[in-house]
């Protein structure tokens, strides 16, 4: 059968034709979308409390009464993992909230996480019918996903997947971040023997380090790394692979198939004088600090600077992070500096909404080109060039292009810059038999995501250089398809 | 793993750990360094491995206590576990028949230089070592220093020992005497700076080892960068040592204040 007509058969279920019959669809256009209950901006700014508190039971019940089960959903067509999203909806709407999870652990490894940080708005969201020929609000697919996942979490009855017998084939997967686990788990299920290697003392990568509490609180995602390792899947902390294990030793242990899932650590600077004055850090130091290492606990030993006029440079997800962030530090005046227009953010909206009510500050169409310290050399001051914007290059994107002599000074005193983020290099570096673009992403073949090297497949942010958590997780899970295939037939021909 | 095997005081505030770390004694070459945790609420620090040994799968650490976090690994025991443990980082040192090798020790920096002298040694050098301290008590391993080096001259700044000087003054009166042909040199970075003007006086090609503020270790932060020839660097992936002719060390120096 073909996806389509398993989801057609899957449609043609008699308890969704009667949920369909239950309510007509006109009423169900009718409603209006729900509103994720917040914590008010006043109180969540100078805390690190997850800011959206998820959906009441009514609530999500009354929300997937509007989803039309489709006949043709084209909704999962904007889901980089094909999520079932009518099924586990209506799985809501019957009252059978841990089928829905189900539904949705058949596609994605981490609906938790998905369902808070993807950017549904112009994933599965921009693609459903309400969006496209209503021209109304989508339905709330990623607040309805993180309603399932939540439940089935504090229920106690997580479900862990069904594992084929073991194979003892040894499997090396580098990285704990979404692509990594979501890799891991894919070929735990199938049988293989799969232990997941990770630099740093802590699981999950940027889940971790970089996503911040109030947006993705860390025991949701220790939840889902345990449901790994209750799966078999083994993980070791603090190992470096290239330094403290190398390619070779992989090979000795008598790993079979390696799976690269290092992701795009390296943080990116403009190179502009004063970039090295005390007070200016890279996004990735300033959240590494206050995530990974709690550096907001008084009893953690790891300091942070806390600025009171924070300057944040950048427009993306990282940017709004470690703005909200420097918020909830302390800072009295948070601002954002970015040199095209709002419209061109590449933040989620809800991320872009949230920072305003907390009274971050935009400061769009500027960008510095020069700081200057005080005589202990901490940043004091930063010279913004205005810009304005001109034509639209090859992307599409209306360049920016300075105002010639429209420059103003500001005070700051701590400055983050978040102006993207490189491959890490220490993979391509140290691995023999690698392909590896000019940018220093990991070449792959695009439909199995195997290396020139057999041996190794690869994903998420090595191979795409900074996407998302659902494409990440997307990858790993092809690549876990693709590499039991491989070793199924090189294994069988082998005999 | 972590377990803490030895402990050996070479003053009352220098530490020598060996610890138990296979993985890492069986991978480490002379320059590479670890990053340490204690404690669930610890910092990442990093120190050079001193020495390893493959068969009994440890690593060895010489510490000086200036600090909270120097201060909470000295004060571990033997038995006691290092809660995380990473390494090898950083690149290592790049060793090779240069003729004449004068290595600049000062402080705790004669540590990390064992390890380089050893291997400068057995790739053929003459290995001449100054080793520099304040006082006489804060002269470590010149034993160990001995064993691998041609000559050892030792400076202390109140003449407590060996001769009264700077470790520039041991160094130029090296250089004055004979020809040298490289030179390494690992300390505090005010030190550094000094040596580093006086080798380029002479047009002495100098190795320095950085001993920038970390975090990750791994090139993600950006945390430890400096600036070398006019290039940004972080030190933990590009580093730890580079032309010392070439890096600001007033830019380093600054920046290591950051947290005081
Ligand atoms: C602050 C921030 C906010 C973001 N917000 C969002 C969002 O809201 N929505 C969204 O969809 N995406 C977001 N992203 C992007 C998303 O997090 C990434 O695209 C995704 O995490 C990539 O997953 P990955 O598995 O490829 O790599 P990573 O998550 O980067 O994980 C890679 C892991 O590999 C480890 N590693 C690297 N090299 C080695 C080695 N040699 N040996 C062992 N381990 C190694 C690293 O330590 C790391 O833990 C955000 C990113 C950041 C930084
Ligand atoms: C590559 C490398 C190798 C090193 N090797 C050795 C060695 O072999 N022996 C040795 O004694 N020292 C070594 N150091 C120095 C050592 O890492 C620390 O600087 C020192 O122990 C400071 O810790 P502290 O908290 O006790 O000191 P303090 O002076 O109290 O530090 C104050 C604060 O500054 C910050 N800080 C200072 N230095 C660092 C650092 N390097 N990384 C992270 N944060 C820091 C911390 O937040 C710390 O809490 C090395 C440093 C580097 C970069
Ligand atoms: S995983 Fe992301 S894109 Fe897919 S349905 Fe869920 S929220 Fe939408
Ligand atoms: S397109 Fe929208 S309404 Fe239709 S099935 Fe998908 S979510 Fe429901
Ligand atoms: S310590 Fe973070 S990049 Fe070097």
């Amino acid at each position: 059968m073909t996806n389509e007509e398993i989801l057609k058969e899957e449609r043609n279920a008699p308890w969704r034709e009667m949920l369909r019959k239950t309510i007509k669809n006109k009423e169900r256009t009718d409603r209006p979308r729900v509103m994720m209950p917040e914590l008010e901006a006043d109180i969540r700014s100078h805390n690190f409390e997850e800011v959206n508190q998820g959906l009441t039971i009514e609530q999500a019940l009354a929300e997937s009464q509007r989803c039309l089960d489709c006949v043709n959903p084209t909704c999962i067509t904007g889901c980089p993992v094909s999520i079932n999203i009518p099924k586990f909806i209506k799985n809501i709407e019957r009252n059978e909230f841990l089928e829905a999870a189900k539904a949705l652990k058949e596609t994605s490894a981490l609906p938790a996480v998905c369902g808070r940080v993807c950017p549904q708005e112009k994933q599965c969201e921009s693609q459903c019918f309400y969006t496209q020929k209503l021209n109304k609000p989508a339905v709330a697919i990623g607040y309805l996903e993180r309603f399932a996942a939540d439940y089935e979490r504090n229920s106690g009855h997580i479900s862990i997947p069904a594992l084929n017998s073991p194979n003892n084939i040894k499997i090396a997967v580098v990285g704990s971040g979404p692509a990594g686990l979501s890799f891991a788990g894919e070929m735990a299920k199938a049988g293989y023997d799969v232990t997941v290697f990770e630099a740093l003392h802590e699981l999950g990568g940027v889940l971790r380090y970089g996503i911040p509490e109030f947006r993705l609180p860390n025991p949701i995602v220790d939840t889902e790394i345990d449901v790994l390792k209750k799966m078999g899947v083994k993980f070791m902390t603090n190992c470096i692979i290239g330094k403290t294990i190398l390619q070779e030793d992989l090979a000795e242990y008598g790993f079979k198939g390696i799976f690269i899932g290092s992701g795009a650590g390296l943080p990116n600077f403009m190179h502009i004088p004063g970039e090295n004055l005390i007070g200016v850090m890279s996004c990735n130091e300033y959240l590494t600090r206050v995530n990974l290492m709690q550096a907001s606990d008084p009893e953690s030993d790891t300091p942070v600077l806390k600025g009171k006029k924070v300057a944040v440079i950048g427009g993306g997800n990282t940017a709004m992070d470690g703005v909200r962030t420097a918020r909830r530090m302390g800072a009295e005046r948070a601002i954002i500096v970015y040199r095209r227009s709002e419209e061109e953010m590449p933040a989620r909206i809800e991320e872009i909404k949230h920072a305003k009510e907390e009274g971050i500050e935009f400061m769009t169409l500027h960008n510095p080109i020069e700081y200057k310290g005080d005589e202990n050399g901490h940043v004091k001051q930063m010279h913004l060039q205005r810009m304005r914007l001109g034509a639209a290059d090859a992307t599409g994107r209306r360049k920016p292009e300075p105002i010639e002599g429209d420059t103003i000074w500001i005070d700051v005193d701590e400055v983050i810059v978040s102006v993207g983020v490189s491959p890490n290099p220490l993979i391509p570096q140290t691995f023999k038999g690698l392909d590896v673009t000019k940018r220093g992403t990991v070449v792959v073949n695009e439909e199995t995501l195997q290396a020139s090297n057999k041996q190794i497949f690869a994903g998420g942010d090595i191979v795409r250089g900074g996407a998302t958590v659902i494409l990440a997780m997307g990858d790993g899970r092809r690549a876990a398809r693709a590499m039991d295939e491989y070793l199924t037939t090189e294994l069988t021909t082998k005999e | 793993m972590n377990r803490i095997v030895g402990k050996e005081y070479f003053s009352e505030k220098v530490v020598k750990l060996e610890i138990e770390a296979p993985l890492i004694a069986k991978s480490r070459k002379a320059g590479h360094f670890v990053i340490v945790r204690v404690g669930k609420k610890g910092e990442r620090v990093p120190y050079t491995i001193a020495s390893s040994d493959k068969q009994k799968g440890t690593i060895t650490l010489v510490i000086q206590r200036v600090g909270k976090s120097s201060e909470k690994i000295c004060q571990l025991e033997v038995g006691d576990y290092v809660t995380d443990l990473v390494g090898p980082l950083g690149k290592a040192t790049h060793i090779e028949k240069f003729g004449t090798v004068l290595c600049a020790g000062g402080g705790v920096g004669v540590a990390p230089m064992l390890p380089i002298i050893e291997a400068m040694k057995s790739a053929g050098n003459k290995v001449i070592t100054v080793l520099a301290a304040r006082t006489k008590e804060l002269i470590i391993l010149e034993e160990q220093v001995r064993q691998f080096s041609d000559e050892v001259i030792i400076m202390t700044d109140d003449g407590s020992y060996g001769n009264k000087g700077l470790i520039t003054n041991g160094i130029e009166m090296v250089i004055q005497r004979e020809k040298v042909d490289q030179c390494v040199t690992i300390g505090p970075a005010i030190m550094m700076k000094f040596v580093a003007q006086l080798t380029k006086k002479y047009n002495i090609p100098t190795i320095a080892s950085l001993n920038t503020i970390m975090v990750d270790g791994t090139g993600m932060c950006g945390a430890c960068r400096v600036t070398v020839g006019g290039q940004t660097k972080f030190v933990c992936v590009d580093g730890p040592e580079f032309d010392a002719h070439q890096v600001d060390f007033d830019e380093m120096l600054m920046r290591l204040k950051a947290y005081n």
